[in-house]
């Protein structure tokens, strides 16, 4: 039996099927969740991903975090279900304070659609464990509310638990290589990308692993299909 | 009916871009000696019954868990009396609910 990875829709998500997608590439079996049902179906696992749920409404993911299917996806993720927010999740998952800081408006207000190199800084988390610490993946990265933003004292304490997860990648010092992708695209604080919560179950992130798991689509790479495959790893090992 | 208004702003230290395009702005629209701006928002609340402690203490929760995120956002809660004049609401008079 393969793990059942469940695929929260809200109202205005828009990522949903290529997340179902993915997690089917990895050898999982994807299983769609409606906001509406409280019930996760005995999933082994969550994501949330990207997309606009409620029109990003009062603020990025603050509407979301009430519906019905959360109030279970928060009760299973402190009870060690791993949850993996994408975008759009990432900021549902702050919104519920299952990860800590805040999303905010992009520093130069433009949306921002491009391919994104990250260093991956945590390869120990329930998401990233097929990565190696330190490695340089690339992947899409597309919003307007990107910028992170959380209090010295909370950043200080991600940096010393080692729960930055992700950071976006500064340019070689190598002038000869193509900088394309490279930098902060939105002002995030300590250029954080992605975090995790202190048992490593919980992971949010802006860019999209889940557009980057095959060579015919996307980046051309299948730089993101390693959130997937470690899941299915950590799930079966269990 | 009685209206009370929440008034939500990003807290001093976070950077506003948005408050900052539009102070960058003014000087072309021939408004001059605007050194800063800052944008918030503003949530008119119309209240059924009596807006007494009890009320108070309910909007101040709904206020804090919902309307405003206070990892980044502060709130200042009013109520408006007959003549439309709004009259904050001392911090310490709805005891603080939650968090």
């Amino acid at each position: 039996m393969t793990a059942r990875i469940g695929v929260v829709t809200f109202p205005g998500t828009l990522d949903d099927r290529d997340t179902q997608r993915a997690v089917r590439v990895a050898g999982a079996e994807p299983v769609p969740l409606w906001h509406r049902d409280k019930d996760l179906k005995q999933v082994d696992a969550v994501v949330l991903p990207g997309g606009f749920s409620y029109g990003d409404y009062l603020r990025a993911g603050a509407i979301s975090r009430f519906s019905p299917v959360m109030e279970t996806v928060v009760e299973q993720a402190r009870a060690g279900m791993p949850v993996l927010g994408i975008c759009n999740g990432f900021q549902v998952l702050t919104e519920t304070h299952l990860l800590p800081g805040a999303m905010l408006r992009n520093t130069d207000l433009h949306f921002v659609c491009r391919d994104q190199k990250l260093r991956v800084e945590n390869a120990s988390t329930a998401w990233t464990a097929d990565y190696e610490q330190g490695q340089e993946i690339s992947i899409p990265l597309k919003n307007i509310d990107g910028r992170y933003v959380a209090d010295e004292r909370v950043l200080d304490e991600l940096e010393a638990e080692g729960r930055v997860a992700f950071r976006y990648a500064a340019a070689p010092a190598d002038a000869a290589a193509p900088a394309d992708g490279y930098g902060n695209p939105n002002g995030s604080l300590r250029d954080i990308a992605g975090i995790t919560n202190e048992a490593g179950n919980v992971v949010g992130l802006m860019p999209h692993p889940e557009h980057a798991v095959e060579p015919l689509i996307g980046t051309g790479r299948t730089d993101g299909l390693g959130f997937f495959t470690s899941i299915l790893k950590n799930l079966v090992a269990a | 009916m009685a209206r009370v208004v929440v008034d939500v702003m990003l807290k001093p230290e976070i950077l506003d871009p948005q408050g900052q395009a539009v102070q960058r702005a003014l000087p072309r629209l021939g408004f001059e000696g605007i050194s800063d701006v800052r944008q918030g928002k503003r949530f008119e609340l119309e209240v059924e019954g009596a807006v007494d402690d009890a009320a108070l203490a309910r909007i101040h929760e709904l206020a804090e868990t919902f309307l405003a995120n206070t990892v980044i956002e502060d709130f200042v809660i009013k109520v408006e009396d007959a003549e439309g004049v709004e009259n904050p609401v001392t911090p310490e008079a709805p005891a603080k609910s939650g968090s």
